[in-house]
């Protein structure tokens, strides 16, 4: 098993999940956790692949990172939230660039400074980083995503897979949990195929519903209005009638198909799925997420990682891409991201988990720093790659710390660069997967993991700052 | 008791006449001597035979469903099967492939195929921008509806010029991610010729892409708006240009001539080795499950087609036909070879590349949420996340017939779609994941479906006899009577004491939609 092979320092398997009380493969099976037979990854890619994406890289002239992060948090403010507005305010750039948000607050690192929508993530500037100089200079959603979430650039000839997809490949392996390993709350982004060229099981499990409703009804988990007993007089039934399936069950399609019928079962009729049931958890803690989708959102994230699951997307539930009423989006929707944020932080923390999980916050691009007052945006803002900020924290990443600058108006990076290769390899340093690692192309294509040295790719390396 | 099942192994295939509703006989396995002799057959059976392979004929109401889901994307109506399989004209299959190749469903489900192939997508990765996408799409489902000879069709893509909203061909050259000439060079060998240009040998591709070094693509005063034509000033030495065909010919490029048209000259003749190669073997594998040559988008030397003489044979007959692509379906689904059951014992990779047994294929995503639409009585909702132009999808708009790539919902992202990035056949995905498993199991989606569809309420209401439920329901989702045995489970259940009200006709309407028979091509 690859977690031996791998060595217990290095261990990504779910044994270990939790860093105070590792988890025992039974106490795990009895949590309904560990499949019996089936897993959601059962494929064994070409070996020389495999072992190519899970190695560390052990070339003499790559820095040495210790391997931490297990799971990744990953917070996408589709449409593209405002630098200037949260998290790297420039008060004294005048009212064409603040508008009316031209207060920066102080928070609990000294030096540094938030703006005035986030006084709960002022709290919590010790556990997370902020990078200031985050660069690419792309202004197309789609293609910023991309690049945002695969490190490649839009124009090459394959279509890559995302850091979450990449994530569950790697841990193809070690990754025995019954809930898929790469899960997104709640709705997938759309705008790109996160899996790439990879086959369709990496492709994120999204769970529709909205778990601050009275029950999460994650869709195809946990039913409505359907008994236990019904669930299992049904699943009899259906064997019953299976008339052809149960004619050729010898095919190697018909024995597929029941093999995901039963992992998909294990869920259903399993303990597996409570890791979905907030009801599970303290209402008062429930009440300091925030009682809104997000809010309940990184709650449920926080039982995911408990749970081992390796990445977890929240697409943030309302877009950020405003071009028009873009101060009153702010107003309204900042303040629910502060505190659905800042305590995704705090109970990591409490739950001893954030030295193990990276959490990282951002959108695919900025927007224009220069507020656009002309109808008919009348005070919007439009999008803007050249400089923005993502907030990255646990995992290995150090808190309190900044990490580039932008210029005095947040248009052009000051110093330190960072490219979408540079923090997408960090937090790959800090997962042990290898950047430079093959991806198994269905043509046997040679695709990295990341584009690192390739013409035109630019780069400052990884974060080791903050590392 | 189950009926015993009727191995397809059988030593002579004839099991005489229609299967009369109710009666406990395989309903997957049935008459053999009204389907004639092809030539086909002739190129087929024998060597089934040498494998000691001798498949039994599938049923009649195997056939209605099967033909539907391979030429249409849907299944027959309840009235349709029912009709089909009571109907006692000895031509009745042959006839039903004439109607099936006249219905409206062909144009919408081979203009989504082809769309796969030829990457008809807005948005990432290829980026054709809505307006063209859904230009290119109109071209194609037009040139599907008219059956345009093969031939005309690719000459089309090949050599149009003119504005991407306007002319829906040229945006051929646009829908490849990397629109270099080598790109441009390696998509067209892939979609026309089957190959997969990455592994020639390293001088052809550098001699075929400089038939495409001379395409413009100019923008106009319209939001990404594009001209595609032929820029000959984008050669500016006087040098006379080369250029080599994949056959390793070498050509001088005429300097009054549009190099595009060069190459269009060379792929549509006759005698071209990959041209009608590949189209009749991939249409053979979109109905059969596998090519000649298997996969059909990887045509080359050490590949070689399990049955020479059939392609050859394919091959003459689109050329005869004026490049009729309807020629070429016609004369598959009207073979013996089409007709053979999936229930077959024998388990063998020869005899599976021979094509001794139709093999079991998911439905395509599209096709599934249609059928499950249609069989129910409800819609789904797709859009996209581009926001301009603004899409508006209606309600009875079969996800099929959607014109772009773009254009989705999870459930259609779930069951792996196409993500229309290479155009190679096995984007899309049918390998079963427990995530599809449970979406179908157990999703408020599809139970909605179930529970409040109008169709499935109008099967339960009323005071009607638990034996016309039954066969409603099974011709509704099945497409074929009961046997005697599903029926009596199905009133059982109906009646348990686990469910109450119209739950148990529900439960039996959501185990039909589970089984292999539904979600399976067969």
């Amino acid at each position: 098993m690859s977690t031996e092979r791998n060595g217990k320092s290095k261990s990504l398997g779910l044994e270990t999940t939790g860093i105070c009380k590792p988890v025992s493969r039974r106490e795990a099976m009895r949590r309904g956790l560990i499949g019996t037979a089936g897993l959601w990854l059962t494929d064994r890619l070409a070996p020389g692949i495999l072992a190519a994406v899970t190695q560390p890289a052990a070339k003499a002239a790559a820095p040495a990172v210790k391997v931490k992060a297990k799971s990744v948090i990953q917070i996408f403010l589709w449409g593209g939230m405002s630098h200037n507005d949260t998290w790297d305010p420039k008060p004294d750039s005048g009212y064409d660039y603040t508008g009316a948000l031209k207060t920066a607050i102080p928070t609990k690192v000294d030096g540094i400074q938030l703006g005035e929508l986030f006084p709960e993530l002022a709290k919590q500037t010790d556990k997370f980083s902020l990078i200031r100089s985050m660069t690419h200079r792309n202004f197309g959603h789609e293609t910023a995503a991309y690049l945002m979430q695969t490190g490649h650039t839009p124009g090459e000839r394959l279509a890559y897979p995302s850091v979450g997809a990449v994530f569950a490949l790697s841990k193809n392996a070690t990754y025995k949990g019954l809930i898929p390993p790469f899960v997104v709350m709640t709705q997938p982004a759309g705008r790109f195929s996160e899996a790439g060229f990879l086959p369709g099981k990496y492709k994120p499990f999204a769970t529709g519903g909205d778990p601050n409703a009275a029950r999460f009804e994650v869709e195809g988990v946990v039913a409505r209005g359907i008994t236990d007993e019904r669930q299992k007089a049904r699943r009899e039934f259906l064997q019953k009638m299976n008339t052809l399936g149960n004619s050729m069950a010898q095919n190697p399609q018909v024995a597929a198909s029941a093999d995901a019928e039963k992992q998909a079962y294990n869920l259903i009729l399993g303990e597996g799925k409570d890791v979905f049931d907030l009801s599970k958890e303290k209402s008062e803690l429930r009440d300091k997420f925030g009682r809104n989708t997000f809010g309940q959102e990184c709650l449920v994230a926080r039982r995911l990682v408990e749970a081992g699951v390796p990445y977890i997307v929240i697409n943030y539930p309302a877009g950020w891409d405003s071009h028009k009423d873009h101060f009153q989006t702010m107003r309204r929707q900042c303040p629910q991201l502060d505190q659905g944020l800042a305590m995704l932080f705090q109970d990591l923390h409490d739950h001893g988990l954030l030295e193990s999980t990276i959490v990282w916050c951002s959108g695919e691009f900025g927007r224009t720093p220069k507020v656009d007052w002309q109808p008919p945006w009348n005070g919007g803002r439009g999008h803007y790659g050249n400089v923005f900020t993502v907030l990255a924290g646990g995992g290995g990443f150090k808190g309190g710390q900044v990490v580039g600058s932008s210029d005095a108006k947040a248009e052009e990076p000051k110093d330190r660069p960072v490219y979408p290769v540079d923090f997408l390899g960090s937090i790959y340093a800090l997962a042990g997967i290898d950047p430079n690692g093959l991806l198994p192309h269905p043509l046997g294509i040679e695709a990295k993991v990341l584009p690192l040295g390739e013409e035109g790719v630019k780069s400052n390396g990884i974060l080791k700052e903050i590392m | 008791m189950k009926a015993p099942l009727i191995s397809a192994v059988v030593f002579v295939t004839v099991l005489s006449g229609a299967v009369a509703p109710g009666q406990a006989q395989d309903p997957f396995i049935g008459l053999g001597g009204g389907v004639p002799e092809t030539q086909i057959d002739k190129f087929v059976f024998p060597k089934l035979a040498q494998l000691g392979a001798h498949p039994a004929m599938c049923s009649d109401a195997v056939f209605i469903r099967r033909v539907f889901l391979d030429m249409l994307g849907t299944v027959p109506t309840a009235k349709e099967a029912r009709e089909f399989i009571l109907d006692q004209d000895r031509n009745k299959r042959r006839a039903l492939v004439e109607r099936v190749l006249q219905r409206d469903e062909y144009a919408d489900y081979w203009a989504m195929k082809w769309s796969d192939i030829l990457r008809v997508k807005a948005e990432f990765p290829v980026n054709l921008w809505p307006n063209a996408a859904q230009a290119y799409h109109r071209w194609i489902r037009a040139s599907m509806a008219e059956n345009k000879p093969y031939d005309k069709f690719v000459r089309e893509m090949l050599t149009s010029s003119g504005s991407n909203y306007r002319v829906g061909p040229v945006n051929f050259y646009r829908a490849v991610q990397n629109k270099t000439p080598e790109g441009i060079a390696i998509a067209t060998a892939m979609v026309f010729m089957g190959s997969r240009a990455e592994f020639w040998p390293k001088h052809y591709l550098p001699g075929m892409k400089m038939f495409f070094t001379q395409i413009g693509f100019k923008p106009t005063r319209e939001w990404k708006e594009e001209v595609v034509f032929w820029d000959p000033s984008k050669i500016t030495n006087n040098v006379p240009q080369m250029a080599t065909f994949p056959d390793g010919t070498q050509v001088q490029l005429p300097a009054d001539r549009d190099p595009r048209e060069v190459f269009a000259d060379w792929l549509i003749k006759p005698e071209n080795p990959w041209f009608t190669l590949n189209i009749v073997n991939r249409m053979w594998s979109w109905l059969l499950g596998r090519g000649i040559i298997h996969e059909p988008d990887d045509i080359r030397s050490n590949n070689p087609p399990s049955n020479p003489a059939l392609l050859a044979y394919l091959q003459k007959e689109l050329v005869a036909s004026r490049y009729d692509m309807k020629h070429i379906f016609r004369l598959i689904l009207n073979s013996r070879t089409y007709q053979i059951t999936s229930v077959v014992r024998y388990n063998s990779a020869q005899a599976e590349a021979n094509f001794g047994s139709y093999p079991l294929r998911r439905l395509d995503a599209e096709v599934l949420i249609d059928v499950i639409n249609k069989i129910t009585g409800t819609s789904d909702l797709y859009t996209s996340a581009i926001p301009e132009p603004f899409t508006f999808i209606p309600d009875n708009k079969p996800a099929v017939a959607l014109p772009d790539g773009s254009i989705s919902s999870s459930f259609l992202e779930l069951f792996g779609r196409s993500p229309r990035a290479t155009g190679m056949e096995n984007e899309r995905v049918y390998k079963p994941l427990p995530s599809q498993r449970l979406h179908m199991l157990n999703s408020s989606h599809i139970q909605r479906k179930i529970e409040e569809g109008p169709k499935m309420k109008a099967m339960f209401e009323g005071k009607r006899k638990a034996r016309e439920i039954a066969d409603d329901l099974y011709l509704t989702i099945l497409s074929r009577f009961p046997n005697g045995d599903e029926a009596r489970l199905a009133e059982a259940h109906a009646n348990s004491k686990v469910v109450k009200g119209q739950e148990g006709w529900i439960d039996v309407a959501w185990a039909l939609m589970n089984s292999i028979e539904f979600l399976y091509r067969h």
